[in-house]
């Protein structure tokens, strides 16, 4: 039995995470193929990576992968560029802070998929509209969490640095920044994942191309399999992400882990 | 001439809730530091000697008056006052290397003469071999070691050190003490440490200043004759255990009353 807080090896660990998922398939299986849920509602396994299979190689869904990540890192890109310098300098300035935060935080609450028929309005439904979605609905979040993250820098950190002989640029550029670079690094891994929400809902609603809109397309059709499939393509391009992003991030900061 | 002086400095810290009572944390002091001594301030815990340290270092200000280095009245931090800290504050996304360069960077210096001078520190302080490890890497005893020649690198006019040793297991402390005066030795420095421990204090002072329980004040100045080199030895010696006598007595009436305070 295992003991509360006791470490597992990592192939233990592989193996249980990779359990899960032929667990998955197997219930979902079961209740497709047994003939418990009707094809209508719920493709089988089977079903779904031909119907996957033929998005690929017929309809060209590679291509809407590819309009969909690249609106999803063109936002997120966007956010990240407005986003972190501001919330350095909220996190360092508390002048600035007090003048910015209470809007981001109502803004932070405002939800992107509400701004859509908006955004339609003002950009149209090309692609200036879909990377505004994602824009506003990462934005406010990065901006908060970066502000908190390097508003709580350690003091005694700063005071060392100060009596080292720094002046204010360079306790904001040797010690401020460093000390929260990994921290923000992992509040874009997150909120790169709660982009790939909003680009979704994005291209449910006037889009020509993306997953979202084969989504909706293949919801027209009743096939299920088609949307099952684009669903883990979602998944596994997120998994993906987040792999690299990690890798990333273990590569850019050794002395987190060292 | 003093090197730093200490004139009437008072620190008041504002209530903590609207209509409490402000908190007289230091009590006037006045005290001369003559170039090259070292000095050690000994004191029960909360009884302003850190405060006294933080406004010299320039990290905290005083209430009234004024603390002067060199006939110049310190009016924030600064290099040369070097600041080795209790907690342990290596910088820990720089190599050992390049936070004994901090200094040296922030104050412009070419690159390849910093890596110089910071390796050659880095040998000083006994952490040759160690220059590409990240603070995390090291025991605490060897952190200590990197945020003193971080400090030294700097070439401050006095250094300050706020009980440095505080965390450290006995034996290690033993052998910071050790190194430490070594170091003083060789650097010929003014140094300022903070401690409460009556042996340290003994042991590493050419002159020791008891403070009160708080509201803190200067209570004995007292001179330690024994000559240096000084060995670990030493602490057994005769006169060693005289004046630990005198300063335990010293202290143990103002560890009573704070003890007394805080129960109140």
């Amino acid at each position: 039995m295992p003991r509360p807080l006791e470490p597992v090896s990592s192939t233990t660990r592989v193996l249980l995470g990779v359990l899960f998922f032929v667990l998955f398939v197997l219930a979902w299986a079961w209740a497709t193929l047994g003939g418990y849920v009707t094809r209508t509602f719920l493709a089988d396994p089977l079903t779904m990576v031909r119907e996957g299979y033929d998005l690929l190689v017929r309809h060209g869904f590679l291509f809407d992968i590819g309009i969909t990540i690249w609106r999803v890192v063109g936002g997120f890109v966007l956010a990240a560029l407005v986003a972190v310098p501001l919330g350095i300098m909220m996190g360092t300035y508390k002048s600035v802070e007090a003048f910015f935060e209470p809007f981001v935080s109502f803004a932070r609450y405002l939800p992107a998929s509400a701004f859509i028929p908006l955004l339609i309005l003002w950009a149209g439904i090309g692609e200036k509209q879909k990377l505004l979605v994602i824009f506003i609905g990462s934005v406010f979040q990065i901006i908060l969490m970066v502000a908190i993250t390097v508003g709580s820098t350690r003091r005694d950190l700063v005071e060392a640095a100060y009596t080292l002989g720094a002046g204010d640029a360079g306790i904001i550029r040797r010690v401020l920044i460093p000390s929260a670079a990994p921290d923000i690094a992992e509040i874009l891994r997150l909120v790169l994942g709660w982009a790939w929400t909003y680009v979704i809902v994005a291209e449910l609603i006037g889009s020509s191309a993306g997953i979202g809109h084969m989504i909706v397309d293949s919801q027209a059709l009743l096939n299920t399999g088609q949307i099952i499939f684009g669903i883990i393509v979602i998944g596994v391009i997120g998994l993906v992400s987040d792999f690299l992003f990690k890798a990333a991030n273990r590569w850019l900061f050794p002395w987190r882990l060292a | 001439m003093s090197k730093l002086r200490i004139e009437g400095v008072t620190r008041t810290f504002p209530p903590s809730r609207k209509g409490g009572e402000p908190t007289l944390a230091l009590q006037p002091t006045s005290f001369d530091v003559a170039d090259n001594d070292f000095i050690t301030i000994l004191g029960p815990s909360g009884c302003g000697k850190s405060t006294l340290l933080r406004i010299i270092a320039g990290l905290d200000r005083a209430t009234e008056g004024r603390v002067l280095l060199d006939g110049k009245a310190v009016t924030g931090p600064g290099s040369d006052r070097g600041m080795v800290f209790q907690s342990y504050t290596l910088f820990p996304w720089l190599t050992v290397i390049d936070n004994i360069a901090f200094g040296l960077h922030e104050r412009g210096m070419p690159a390849a003469r910093r890596t110089a001078l910071s390796h050659d520190w880095c040998a000083r302080v006994g952490l040759a071999g160690f220059e590409r490890h990240y603070p995390k890497q090291l025991s605490g005893g060897m952190q200590q070691r990197t945020a003193i020649a971080r400090v030294l690198a700097n070439d401050p006019k006095i250094m300050l050190l706020d009980e440095p040793f505080g965390a450290l297991d006995n034996q290690t402390r033993s052998l910071m003490q050790e190194t430490l005066l070594d170091i003083w030795q060789r650097e010929t420095k003014t140094v300022l440490f903070v401690t409460h421990d009556i042996e340290e204090s003994i042991f590493l002072a050419s002159r020791v200043l008891v403070m009160s329980a708080r509201p803190g004040r200067i209570k004995a100045d007292v001179r330690v004759e024994l000559p240096y080199p000084r060995h670990y030895t030493l602490k057994t010696s005769p006169e060693f255990s005289e004046l630990k006598a005198l300063l335990t007595e010293e202290i143990r009436a103002e560890a009573m009353l704070a003890a007394k305070v805080q129960t109140e």
